[in-house]
């Protein structure tokens, strides 16, 4: 599938962003932080959701008319996606306000924000998970893997705004692990979720099957069409490998070494924030490629 | 509305003839000419007379060789054929491309089953495209919108044009009657007739999207080696060639010719 710059930028930093607002939520929550010395931190999350939310808008063909995809939340991931995040942001941006004017609203509130963040970057998750003609997408480890991610640049940026809380680290480090364990494990799947895994090859493509080997002949046209841009996009794949290693050095092994010198320097900011951008530059790399690497079945209609 | 309508009385759709497509891209040309000016926005071509054309489509012909198996289930190459394959909207019943879609744009009528996008109401995110396991919409690169087979809806109520041409353009114009329209909700419609009769069948079952169009596949061709049909009286034209049992001059060579070796 074509790798949509916008599309990249939108699922890592607003997935980010929506990992630290679901732990600032817990840890005010829990009474741990209060809106009127910490409002900072919210502006730090809120500021990387809305603007990944913004530059999705960038991909659209006619993004003046996107407030309509706020309308459709009963059938459509996409539509619960937009609807989820404005929900989240506002609910969280308001409470945030009134901690600064002074105002104290139950604690409650950080856990509802906390569940609505893991809701919006699932719904982010299952604009590409629901679609059974991309096998390698759809499988419950896309969300699990979004999820995972979400939490352990969530969980960075964290340890960064906070570098003198040590336990956070350890649990930075902890995150760290389970989300790349999850992306892993997708990985393993994807080596087997080809094209043809669902069952669909070319002769099912065609109506042909149980009556002939069917392989493609000549293709429609001479040059390439949107179909083909869009869904039989195969640079990506060629150099899957050796960008699987860069989205592992620069997104787990880069920010946990970063980390544990953090840990080992008693807490520091410049090293936490060469952490984050490690970590975030690396799931750049590990985004593009579950876009690059995802096969769509219209491919077998073009001879793969 | 995103939400599918409940199965609709009416089902109309397309029968694609395989075994009768001769792979001349009329229905192609044509159905560009008919929706470049009719239903929505064009279908822009972008450096048309460039180094590197491109351009939208709502129907495209591919073509496939095809070796038919035999009745033991064994590939037959000397049965092999050209089986030219066009592929446009299915108007799925179960469409995933309309509950995708975040605007309410793409949607499937009540009345008769045709999946049909609003294009005033489209964003251009590209989702119904990629919900799409049969690539059957193309984003128009000028309008921002998405395109894709209307089944001609203004033209088969449309009430100026003669009864005739009453009927998708890719139908009207298939010189070699490959194409046929219809109800298929109503079995005793020509399209179910042809369809019960030929065993027409859905592409890709496995994606679940249930389509209202089905295609005809190839029969077998006669005088050749029955392919799977378990027509028993047709003739190999394979075996005839090893062993040849011409008369008159030909066998009297074919005879004296073998006494020579």
């Amino acid at each position: 599938m074509h790798p949509a710059k916008s599309v990249i930028f939108f699922t890592t930093i607003s997935g980010a962003g929506f990992g630290l607002i679901a732990l600032l939520a817990l840890t005010a929550g829990m009474g741990h932080i209060s809106w009127d010395k910490s409002w900072e931190l919210a502006a730090v999350g809120l500021g990387l959701s809305i603007s990944g939310l913004i530059s999705s808008v960038f991909h659209l063909g006619n993004p003046q008319r996107a407030w309509r995809a706020f309308t459709q939340w009963q059938s459509s991931w996409l539509s619960r996606e937009g609807v989820l995040a404005v929900i989240t942001c506002g609910l969280f941006g308001l409470w945030v306000l009134a901690g600064m004017a002074g105002y104290v609203l139950p604690n409650m509130l950080g856990y509802v924000v906390a569940g609505l963040c893991v809701l919006t970057v699932f719904a982010t998750a299952m604009i590409y998970a629901q679609l059974r003609p991309v096998p390698r997408w759809h499988t419950w480890l896309t969300p699990a893997s979004y999820l995972g991610f979400s939490l352990s640049s969530g969980m960075l940026l964290m340890v960064m705004l906070h570098p003198h809380y040590n336990g956070m680290a350890g649990g930075a480090l902890g995150c760290l692990a389970i989300a790349w364990t999850v992306k892993v494990l997708w990985w393993m799947r994807a080596a087997k979720a080809d094209v043809r895994s669902g069952g669909s090859d070319t002769a099912t493509a065609t109506g042909l099957a149980g009556y002939a080997d069917v392989r493609l002949f000549e293709k429609p046209h001479m040059t390439k069409n949107y179909l083909m841009k869009e869904m039989v996009f195969a640079v990506g794949r060629k150099h899957m490998q050796k960008l699987r290693l860069i989205a592992l050095v620069l997104g787990a092994a880069a920010p946990a070494a970063f980390l544990g010198f953090s840990l080992i320097a008693g807490g520091n900011v410049l090293v936490m924030v060469f952490a984050v951008a490690a970590h975030l530059a690396g799931l750049f790399v590990e985004r593009w490629l579950f876009f690059a690497e995802a096969e769509h079945v219209v491919s077998l209609y073009y001879g793969r | 509305m995103t939400m599918l309508p409940i199965e609709p009385t009416k089902k109309l759709g397309l029968v694609i003839d395989l075994d009768i497509c001769v792979g001349c891209h009329a229905c192609a040309v044509n159905c560009k000419e008919w929706n470049t000016g009719g239903y929505g926005n064009s279908l822009s071509d972008q450096e048309p007379f460039g180094a590197d054309p491109a351009g939208t489509w709502l129907n495209r012909i591919h073509s496939f060789e095809a070796v038919p198996f035999d009745d033991a289930g064994q590939p037959a190459p000397q049965d092999a054929r050209i089986v030219h394959f066009p592929k446009s909207c299915l108007h799925c019943d179960d469409a995933p491309c309309v509950t995708v879609c975040p605007t309410g744009a793409s949607y499937k009528r009540s009345e008769d089953g045709i999946v049909l996008v609003n294009e005033d109401a489209c964003i251009g995110c590209g989702l119904c495209a990629w919900a799409c396991a049969y690539g059957a919409r193309e984003m128009d690169a000028e309008a921002g919108v998405m395109k894709k087979c209307t089944l001609c809806v203004d033209r088969i109520y449309n009430e100026n044009l003669p009864e005739e041409d009453r009927q998708p353009a890719c139908v009207r114009s298939c010189p070699a009657n490959a194409r046929h329209f219809g109800d298929l909700a109503d079995p005793s419609s020509d399209v179910s007739k042809m369809v019960a009769k030929r065993g027409g069948v859905d592409l890709m079952p496995e994606q679940g999207n249930r389509p209202v169009n089905k295609y005809l596949p190839p029969r077998p061709k006669s005088g050749t080696h029955a392919c799977g049909s378990g027509q028993s009286d047709q003739v190999s034209l394979l075996k005839m060639a090893e062993t040849p049992q011409a008369a008159g001059f030909v066998g009297w060579l074919d005879k004296a010719l073998s006494k020579l070796d």
